[in-house]
C-alpha cells in the first residue's frame, strides 16, 4: 500500500470547507459558464507527452529527496512562457530573441566579502555533481509551473571562495549584452538585472544553481547558462544568466526594489497574505489551467524546510 | 465618398462579422488549438478581449472626426455597431477575470475591484457602458428624446480615458502598448476639444456674417 507522506499533501490539495458544501451548485456553475475552459483543459490533457528542444543531455544526474513528485508542466509551457525582460516584457519575447544570447565563453566571477574571490569557467560548473530538483515555481504575476531543474546547491560555490564574517548578503549580477538583448534598450528596469538573498538564505540546500531544465542544458530563455532557484520566493528572484556573485555586508538593493520600491520587497517570500498592490496572491494558476483554482501556501510549500529563516520576522513589514 | 445605402448595408453585413473573428480564434483555440493560446490561457482570453474592447471604443471614437474631415457621412451608421462590440468584448473580459481569475469568489472579486486601482477604473468604465449599451436602440432614442439621449452617450468620453487607464495601470513596467493608445485618444478626444472651441468662437460673434455652424451630434 502506498502511503503519502503528510507533507506531500500539500494544504492547496485539501479541498476548501466552503468549496467542498457548496459543490452540487459549484458543479453546476462550472457546467453552465466554464464549457469553453473544461474543454481546453482536456484537450490539453490529451497530449501530455514531452518534447524538448533537444539540447545537450546532462549525465551523471543524480534524483533528489528534496523534488516534488506533483505533475510536471509541459517542456513547451516552461520554455515558451517567461519573463526575461532583457528580451522584451512579452511572454513570448525570451524564446523568440533569447537564441542570440552569446552563452560561450561563459564564467562567474565570485568577490567581494570572501577569503577566495575567484572566477569560474561555466565548463567547471557543468564538472559539480549534477542533481534533479523538482521545484515549483510561483510567479509573483499568480502563476505557477513544476520545473525539473538540474543544478547543485549554491552553498558548493560559497564553500570554494570562503565567505568572512563580514558576509551578511549575497549579491547576484545577470548578464548585460546590449548586442543580443533587443529590451535593454529601454529603461525598463535599471540593467543589469540584480537580485540578492541574505547568506542564510543564500547557503540553504534549497537554493540551487540550475544549469539545466528536463535533463538537458539550460535553454536561453530560461537563463542559460547558469541561473538561480529559490523555490519559497516568487520568481523575479531566480535571476537568470549570472556573471557575478558578491558577498556583501550591506543588503544590495534588488533592481525591481530600484524600480518600484512599494511593490517589489527584498525577500520577497511566496505568502498569501501579503497582499501585492496588482494582484491578489490568494490563489494561483498552474500553468497550463485556464481556473486560478489553487490556494497559494506560505513559503510555496517549503515552510517546513525554511519557516525557521524568519523566526520572529514581520513578514508583512519585511515582504 | 459617398455609398449607396445599399453598399452601407453590404459593409455594415462584413463589418459584424469581421469584428467576430477575434472571440472565434478564441474559441477555437480553447476548443481546438490550445497552442494558439500558448501556457496562459486564460491570460490570453483576458488580454485579447481587454485589447478588443480598447479598438472598438477607439474606432466608434473616430467615427465622427473621420466623417467631418472626409465628409464620409455614411460612416455614422456603423458607430452603434462599433460601440455595441465595445461592449460585448468588455463583457468577455470582465467574465473570463471572474470565472478564470476568482473562480466566482465574489467577495475576493470586490476585496479586489475596492484595493486595485486598475481594476476600480476598469470595473466603473465597464459599468458606465451598460446604459449606453441599453439605450443603443433607435426606440430607446425616440423614447428619452435625442438631447438627452447625445448627453448621456457623452459618458464615452468618461468610459474610455478609464479603459486606457486601466490598461496603463495593469502594465507591471513597459508601458509602450498603452501609451499608444493614449496617443489615439488624445487625438481622438483633442478634434473634438479644437472644434468646440472653435464653434464657441463663432457663436462669440467674432464672425457676425460667418457661415452658420450647426450644431452636430458630436457624441
Amino acid at each position: 500500500m502506498l502511503i503519502r507522506r503528510p507533507s506531500d499533501i500539500l494544504p492547496s490539495e485539501i479541498t476548501p470547507r466552503r468549496f467542498y458544501e457548496r459543490r452540487r451548485e459549484l458543479m453546476k456553475l462550472a457546467a453552465a459558464g466554464s464549457i469553453l475552459g473544461a474543454a481546453g483543459v482536456l484537450a490539453r490533457s490529451a497530449r501530455a507527452q514531452e518534447k524538448t528542444l533537444g539540447l545537450q543531455k546532462l549525465e551523471n544526474v543524480a534524483k533528489s529527496p528534496l523534488s516534488t513528485k506533483e505533475p510536471l508542466t509541459a517542456y513547451k509551457h516552461v520554455t515558451s512562457y517567461n519573463n526575461y525582460y532583457e528580451f522584451g516584457t512579452e511572454k513570448e519575447a525570451p524564446e523568440v530573441y533569447g537564441k542570440r544570447l552569446k552563452v560561450r565563453p561563459w564564467s562567474i566571477v565570485v568577490e567581494g566579502e570572501v577569503a577566495k574571490p575567484r572566477s569560474f569557467a561555466i565548463e567547471e560548473l557543468l564538472n559539480f555533481p549534477l542533481e534533479e530538483r523538482i521545484y515549483r515555481l510561483r510567479c509573483v504575476e499568480a502563476w505557477s509551473m513544476v520545473i525539473p531543474w538540474v543544478g547543485f546547491e549554491f552553498n558548493r560555490i560559497a564553500k570554494l571562495v570562503e565567505p568572512t564574517a563580514n558576509a551578511k548578503f549575497v549579491e547576484f549580477v545577470t548578464a548585460y549584452q546590449p548586442e543580443t538583448m533587443p529590451g535593454v534598450r529601454l529603461p525598463v528596469l535599471d540593467w543589469p538585472y540584480t537580485e540578492g538573498l541574505r547568506i542564510d538564505e543564500a547557503m540553504h540546500p534549497l537554493t540551487l544553481l540550475a544549469v539545466g531544465l528536463y535533463g538537458e542544458m539550460l535553454p536561453n530563455q530560461n537563463g542559460a547558462p547558469i541561473r538561480l532557484v529559490v523555490p519559497w520566493k516568487y520568481g523575479f528572484k531566480s535571476g537568470k544568466s549570472i556573471v557575478r556573485i558578491r558577498f556583501v555586508e550591506k543588503q544590495p538593493k534588488t533592481a525591481w526594489e530600484r524600480a518600484n520600491p512599494n511593490e517589489y520587497g527584498f525577500y520577497s517570500n511566496v505568502n498569501p497574505a501579503v497582499d501585492h498592490p496588482r494582484w491578489s496572491q490568494k490563489r494561483e494558476r498552474r500553468i497550463p489551467d485556464f481556473f486560478a483554482r489553487r490556494e497559494t501556501v506560505l513559503f510555496n510549500g517549503y515552510g517546513d524546510q525554511v519557516a525557521s529563516l524568519y523566526a520572529g520576522m514581520d513578514l508583512k513589514k519585511f515582504f | 465618398m459617398s455609398l449607396s445605402p445599399k453598399s452601407v448595408s453590404a459593409l455594415k453585413a462584413i463589418v459584424f462579422v469581421f469584428a467576430l473573428v477575434p472571440l472565434a480564434r478564441l474559441a477555437a483555440g480553447a476548443l481546438f488549438f490550445p497552442d494558439w493560446l500558448g501556457a496562459n490561457p486564460a491570460e490570453f482570453i483576458t488580454r485579447s478581449t481587454g485589447d478588443w474592447t480598447l479598438r472598438f471604443l477607439l474606432a466608434a471614437l473616430a467615427v465622427t472626426p473621420l466623417r467631418k474631415l472626409l465628409g464620409w457621412h455614411w460612416l455614422l451608421r456603423f458607430r452603434r455597431m462599433l460601440g455595441l462590440y465595445a461592449f460585448f468584448y468588455a463583457v468577455i473580459h470582465l467574465s473570463s477575470y471572474v470565472s478564470f481569475d476568482h473562480v466566482f469568489e465574489l467577495a475576493e472579486i470586490l476585496a479586489d475591484i475596492v484595493k486595485r486601482p486598475f481594476i476600480t477604473v476598469g470595473f466603473t468604465a465597464l459599468v458606465l457602458m451598460i446604459p449606453l449599451a441599453v439605450t443603443s436602440t433607435d426606440k430607446m432614442v425616440r423614447r428619452i428624446g435625442a438631447k438627452q439621449w447625445l448627453s448621456l452617450h457623452r459618458l464615452v468620453y468618461v468610459i474610455a480615458p478609464l479603459g486606457v487607464l486601466h490598461f496603463w495601470w495593469m502594465v507591471k513596467k513597459d508601458v509602450t502598448e498603452p501609451a499608444i493608445y493614449a496617443a489615439v485618444l488624445a487625438v481622438l478626444l483633442g478634434y473634438r476639444l479644437v472644434a468646440k472651441l472653435a464653434r464657441r468662437r463663432h457663436r462669440a460673434g467674432r464672425l457676425p456674417h460667418g457661415p452658420a455652424v450647426e450644431p452636430r451630434p458630436n457624441a
